[in-house]
């Protein structure tokens, strides 16, 4: 274990690394998302990120963090002293990066949790009141997102256990995608389920921006600016750069034609994959991690949804929940002890790590996909989860929002 | 007198616009429309999947000329708006019953 002494160039990359994730959120999944919708819901679909974010950057500082990284109870849950931030000195230091203050520590991780509500609402769109869209922030955030970082990241059972995730592949991007199928199987189809990208330009930038803020989040989850935070940066860039090429390379098998929204697809899905892996495997792997998880997530997304009928609308199940299991796995295949001594994988001696990997992947998987199921029902059973058939066909941004986006 | 009504690609309006305008016809009254053919449309691809876009962006033209003018825009229509593709478009012809100018009350050829 490091020191606990402030170092100001760790402090610096984390406070740096931080503001890069924020804009993962918004706008990147805002643009990226907003892109793929239809024209008559473009607002909406940005302001569920929008919403998303400053719902839980509230809820991350009055006891969000507290019941996350508060002292381990039985593996289940953090206990929260500092409740509402009192107590919270400026010149204290993280528990869990000792050589940062406290309060750059809780604002990194508070952008973890919004972006992972956030992604959610690219399965939602187009048809989920806002209102109660506000409702599952709050009540997910506090029962399914702050109980499993704890679990994997703030001491709980599974990190006792020694599953692997450097920056999230469980925690942010299986719960998410996982969280997602579950609201979409109770919210039922659109009536209109073709996804047509109104402004595929938007979905370029949103991407682009996500691609270039998750070095802050996967670089900044080695919590120190060194040869570590170095090694992940690039496996990061590696993986996105060869799921990239790998889905036009599907695209061309398939149609013969490369397609703009593969590519960011594909980009997006080596992203995902390479979350957990990050700071554990070797550049290298970082290509096999990318390449395969392509061809993972677009089997899922031609073949798995439309047999199995649900309407993830912008596949936040397909990519983030299928190439995040995918990660989580490649993880337990690869994790190199000279990339990082926490972490020995089957193909460094070490075969146990995949089975610990899998149970990480269905405990996560099962208590995001009842626990969702079941908050979703109470919002339904209580104040309604979708809007009415007139307002989705009208479009939400006029209905729900009374703006639209497009004067012309 | 005829009333021309030609549906041809946007991107061809500029050309027709001036090539009309070449052989003394200036009236003009121009829609965007969206309209489909025999063809039903094209294909577009995403994430796998394949969708029709059954209803494609085209331009109507609403031309009212003389009867002995006729044939010579409807020929220019022609010579300028083709490609030879798919999708140039079509152009219905039909008799007008009468013109008033608005502002001065005229009433027929003398009012086109």
């Amino acid at each position: 274990m490091v020191d606990a002494v402030l170092n100001s160039g760790d402090t610096a990359w984390m406070l740096i690394s931080t503001a890069l994730v924020m804009l993962m959120t918004i706008p990147g999944v805002a643009l990226f998302y907003g892109g793929l919708t239809k024209k008559q819901n473009v607002l909406n679909t940005m302001f569920l990120s929008l919403i998303a974010f400053a719902i839980t950057s509230i809820i991350w500082i009055l006891y969000g963090y507290q019941f996350t990284f508060g002292q381990d109870i039985m593996g289940i849950i953090g206990n929260p002293a500092n409740l509402l931030f009192n107590g919270i000195q400026v010149d204290a230091l993280a528990t869990l990066a000792p050589t940062i203050p406290a309060t750059v520590y809780i604002a990194f991780q508070m952008t973890f949790a919004a972006i992972t509500i956030a992604l959610i609402s690219g399965a939602i769109v187009e048809r989920m009141k806002f209102s109660s869209w506000m409702v599952f922030i709050v009540l997910w955030v506090s029962l399914v997102y702050v109980p499993i970082a704890h679990w994997v990241w703030g001491g709980g059972f599974l990190a006792q256990l020694g599953a692997l995730d450097f920056a999230g592949g469980t925690v942010v991007h299986i719960n998410a995608g996982v969280a997602a199928l579950a609201l979409v199987i109770l919210l039922g189809k659109r009536k209109d389920i073709s996804l047509l990208p109104h402004q595929l330009g938007y979905s370029v930038l949103g991407a682009a921006l996500l691609w270039f803020g998750w070095f802050g989040f996967n670089a900044g989850s080695a919590l120190s600016a060194g040869g570590l935070a170095g090694s992940a940066f690039l496996a990061t860039n590696t993986a996105a750069a060869a799921g990239l090429i790998s889905w036009i390379i599907i695209d061309y098998v398939k149609t013969g034609k490369p397609t703009l929204l593969g590519a960011l697809s594909g980009a997006i899905a080596g992203l995902v994959a390479i979350t957990p892996a990050a700071g554990f495997v070797t550049v290298q792997a970082a290509v096999i991690i990318g390449l395969v998880t392509s061809l993972v997530s677009y089997l899922g997304i031609s073949y798995l949804k439309p047999r199995l009928g649900y309407d993830d609308a912008l596949d936040v199940f397909g990519i983030h929940g299928l190439s995040g299991i995918w990660g989580a796995l490649a993880t337990g295949l690869f994790a190199a002890p000279f990339i990082n001594s926490l972490g020995t994988g089957l193909f460094y001696g070490n075969p146990g790590q995949v089975m610990v990997q899998a149970i990480a992947i269905v405990v996560v998987m099962g208590y995001s996909f009842v626990v969702t199921l079941i908050l979703g029902k109470i919002i339904d059973w209580t104040i309604g989860l979708r809007v009415e058939v007139k307002e989705e066909v009208e479009g939400l941004d006029t209905n729900l929002h009374e703006e639209s986006g497009y004067r012309i | 007198m005829k009333e021309i009504l030609a549906i041809i690609r946007p991107n061809k309006l500029d050309d027709v616009k001036d090539a009309l305008e070449k052989i003394g016809c200036h009236g003009i009254t121009v829609a965007e429309v969206k309209g489909r053919g025999r063809q039903l449309g094209i294909t577009e691809s995403y994430r796998g999947s394949d969708y029709r876009i059954d209803l494609l962006p085209k331009t109507r033209l609403e031309i009212i000329v003389k009867d002995q003018d006729a044939e010579e825009v409807i020929e220019t229509i022609v010579k300028t708006a083709a490609t030879g593709d798919i999708g140039d478009g079509k152009i219905f012809i039909s008799p007008v019953e009468d013109v008033v100018r608005i502002r001065t009350g005229e009433r027929g050829e003398k009012a086109v």
